[in-house]
């Protein structure tokens, strides 16, 4: 009886995994087609470099106060198609600049594909190896507070070679953090989808726009 | 300096502030790496930023 009981919560928990994974990588390719299409609209408006900024401020207030508290009910939803949109919107000013440029429009195509490429590479690796990446907790979250003191410091700076290399970090460390949350879904740490989507979504945003500065930089006729 | 750049700059504060107590939670609750597991996620890691180098080469 005991190993029945055994085998019956395993398969519970396959089911409940396999469940959380389908609903996340739907709700994700959802909120990244709305995104993509928000940010062709911040493209046709031609909206000022301003609303990127206070895009990102809005969408950390929902991020912050909103959606810890809809995550769990069917309001978060809406609250995760607000969220990415705003931030969809507000790539919409980095988007228009590229594409100005010599060659733009292969380097925004190359970006987009090349983080698509990384993000299945990366989510299909942690899904098959079904690997617990929860030991890089502790050095993704140093990293990113790196990351962030470097990013305030060159502000005020303005040091091109530091903005390249805060690129190449930003795309390593949310590689990382792909690998980690992909792992948690797989091995319990994550039950909730909606919380589950925003992370791999700010992972895929970040390696987009570092990788679409990088290819900017050294990329093009230039 | 102009607006952008103070906007800029208490958008990160924000971030830190906001991430913080989650950074201090994972500092304390992470497992520890078993034999192999840093091996397992440099490898990928690595892959990406061999593919950034061929993407960069490409355009």
């Amino acid at each position: 009886m005991p190993t029945n009981f055994a085998a019956t919560q395993t398969s519970a928990r396959g089911l409940a995994t396999n469940k959380l994974i389908r609903n996340t990588y739907t709700l994700l390719s959802m909120t990244l087609l709305f995104s993509a299409a928000m940010a062709a609209v911040s493209v046709a408006v031609q909206a000022g470099p301003g609303v990127g900024l206070v895009c990102s401020l809005a969408a950390l207030g929902i991020l912050w106060l909103v959606l810890p508290r809809t995550a769990n009910s069917a309001a978060g939803l809406g609250v995760v198609f607000l969220f990415t949109g705003l931030l969809g919107f507000g790539l919409g000013p980095t988007i228009t600049y590229h594409l100005a440029m010599p060659g733009g429009s292969q380097v925004v195509m190359t970006a987009l594909g090349g983080t698509g490429v990384i993000f299945l590479g990366l989510s299909g690796y942690a899904l098959t190896t079904r690997r617990d990446f929860s030991f890089m907790g502790g050095f993704l979250i140093v990293g990113l507070l790196v990351i962030l003191g470097a990013a305030l410091l060159n502000i005020f700076l303005a040091i091109p070679a530091l903005s390249l290399a805060l690129s190449a970090g930003i795309i390593m460390l949310f590689s990382g953090f792909i690998l980690y949350d992909t792992g948690r879904m797989v091995n319990g740490g994550e039950t909730n989808y909606i919380m589950a989507t925003v992370s791999l979504y700010i992972s895929i945003l970040n390696i987009f726009t570092s990788l679409l500065h990088l290819l900017g930089a050294f990329g093009g006729d230039d | 300096m102009d607006w952008m750049k103070i906007g800029s700059a208490l958008l990160i504060i924000a971030m830190m502030i906001y991430i913080w107590p989650a950074a201090k939670h994972m500092l304390t609750n992470s497992p520890k790496a078993e034999k192999g597991d840093w091996q397992a996620a440099a490898v990928p890691i690595l892959a990406v930023v061999g593919f950034v180098i061929l993407l960069i080469s490409l355009v």
